[in-house]
């Protein structure tokens, strides 16, 4: 394939927005759709802009559980697998019944959890950290699994200990899977502390957060703010996904096969 | 410490993996200090087996291993292991790479730093010491793999067809440069390759090995002096050394196809 020129780049999704937004105008005036089915993006904006200053609180408190969320998924997930990835045993002990907790839906557990976490913030934490612990430990687990057999055997022939040969050998092996991980973790993290605030949010009475928000507008119909709420958390993903790739870059850019030479 | 005796002694060894068929079968061979051993033979004789084996890498079925007369895990420290790619690690530079033995040992920093200057200038890159792997050639690749493996001045140097995948001009030259770093730390090696040429080129002495099991076929001494230089290579005698090894390869293939 042809890559694409500088200009295009820019102006394609450009104009395939625009395609979109022009869609979206024909089906609404076709079938005649009223702004609490289907509002115009021009209601959208409005609806953020009048709400402003709930969205931003909220999205600010939404930050704040995800963010610790992530947080706990990216130390804890990074321990976990640090155990996974030194022993065979156990790996053979835990990683099956991690992976039984991992195909329990979150969704299901969510009454559970806020029984026990406790409604609000540590509710939240709770769930936005089991949703994205399991792709962080699975991917650093493959990660210190798979270190080059020539480069343990180096280690072998240096007298490494077991210690030198995971720290120096496996856990840098182990980098690009782990970023690869906190990728996956970064775009569920806000989607966690969202449906926990909306699980959550009303059974504490309702201190902020998009998920919260959510739950009101709908109660209240308010369809065209639901909408600037779902382009908040949009936005919120965005920022969460972008500072992973900064990290990603930052650890990377300078070794790794993911990133041109002279990228630096 | 060690001075008289050989270096690397095999007595009746074979050699199988797990319930495997036999890879070496009733191998022997003693390596005096400064003696250059190639191994050569069809893929599947068990070339780089012996070389795990004698690394400690992969313990012998039967029969004796010793180097530096002790087991060869004990001996690691004497020993140097370079592998068919370069094996550096991607996330360290060229000066980094080279430093990893000493780091591994404890070396402190300072040491550790003059010692790879040193070294790099040794194999001539000086220049690029603060490069990542990625971003030098085959050849340069292989020259901060030696630099690694003569970091901790070892006495024996394994090497597992350490220039097969380089162009026959890198090859060359990284050959000759391998014996002037002989001539400066003097260790004693043993080298598998494919390459006649080569073996014949750097070694004093060659174990022509067959295959299915891997055992020894023939031994043969090459009594050009060193140093040598490249014109070795265009001179009569030794086109008649590579003839005469070809030669006992050859006999090798057909041996097998009789058998199979």
């Amino acid at each position: 394939m042809k890559p694409l020129s500088g200009w295009q780049v820019w102006l394609l999704p450009v104009l395939s927005g625009a395609v979109f937004f022009a869609l979206w105008y024909g089906v609404r005036a076709v079938a005649g759709l009223e702004s609490w089915i289907l509002p115009a993006p021009h209601e959208i904006a409005a609806a953020a802009w009048a709400e402003r200053l709930r969205l931003w609180r909220a999205v600010g408190s939404t930050a704040v559980g995800a963010l610790a969320g992530f947080g706990l998924a990216a130390s804890l997930g990074f321990l976990m697998a640090l155990l996974l990835g030194a022993s065979r045993s156990w790996r053979a002990s835990l990683y099956p019944w991690l992976l039984v907790l991992q195909m329990t839906p979150v969704i299901v557990l969510a009454p559970v959890i806020v029984l026990w976490a406790g409604p609000g913030m540590p509710g939240i934490i709770t769930i936005t950290w089991l949703i994205s612990f399991f792709p962080i430990v699975a991917n650093v687990t493959q990660g210190l699994v798979s270190a080059d057999m020539n480069h343990v055997a180096l280690f072998r022939m240096c007298n490494a200990s077991r210690w030198q040969e995971m720290w120096l050998l496996r856990v840098p092996a182990a980098m690009p899977y782990y970023l690869a991980g906190l990728r996956i973790a970064a775009t569920l993290a806000p989607i966690g502390a969202i449906f926990g605030e909306y699980m959550v949010g009303n059974a504490s009475g309702g201190s902020g957060g998009l998920g919260f928000l959510v739950y009101s507008y709908n109660t209240q119909i308010k369809i065209p703010a639901l909408f600037a709420t779902a382009l908040t958390s949009c936005l919120l993903g965005f920022v969460f996904v972008a500072a992973v790739a900064l990290l990603n870059w930052a650890v990377l850019r300078k070794w790794h096969d993911s990133f041109e030479p002279n990228d630096h | 410490m060690h001075t008289s005796g050989p270096i690397v002694k095999l007595h009746a060894v074979n050699k199988r993996y797990g319930a495997g068929p036999e890879v070496l079968h009733d191998v022997s061979l003693t390596v005096a200090a400064g003696d250059f051993v190639s191994l050569i033979g069809p893929s599947g004789c068990g070339k780089s087996t012996v070389l795990k084996l004698i690394s400690g890498l992969s313990p012998a079925t039967s029969g004796e291993v010793t180097v530096l007369g002790t087991a060869p895990r004990q001996a690691r420290d004497q020993q140097a292991f370079i592998f068919q790619d370069a094996t550096l690690l991607p996330w360290l530079t060229a000066r980094r790479n080279v430093e990893l033995p000493l780091r591994l040992r404890g070396g402190s920093a300072t040491e550790r730093r003059e010692r790879a200057a040193e070294l790099l200038k040794l194999v001539g890159l000086d220049a690029a010491q603060e490069f990542f792997p990625r971003q030098l050639s085959g050849g340069m690749k292989m020259r901060v793999s030696l630099a690694r493996a003569l970091s901790l001045s070892p006495k024996l140097l394994l090497l597992d067809e350490p220039f097969g995948a380089l162009d026959e001009m890198t090859r060359y030259r990284l050959n000759e440069e391998l014996l002037a770093l002989r001539e400066r730390a003097a260790f004693t090696a043993v080298f598998v390759t494919h390459s006649v040429a080569e073996a014949v080129f750097l070694s004093n002495r060659i174990i022509v090995m067959g295959a299915h099991p891997g055992r020894w076929h023939a031994e043969i001494a090459v009594d050009f002096a060193y140093p040598r230089r490249s014109d070795l290579r265009a001179r009569p005698e030794f086109q008649d050394v590579v003839n005469r090894v070809t030669r006992l390869l050859h006999e090798v293939e057909l041996q097998e196809e009789a058998t199979a």
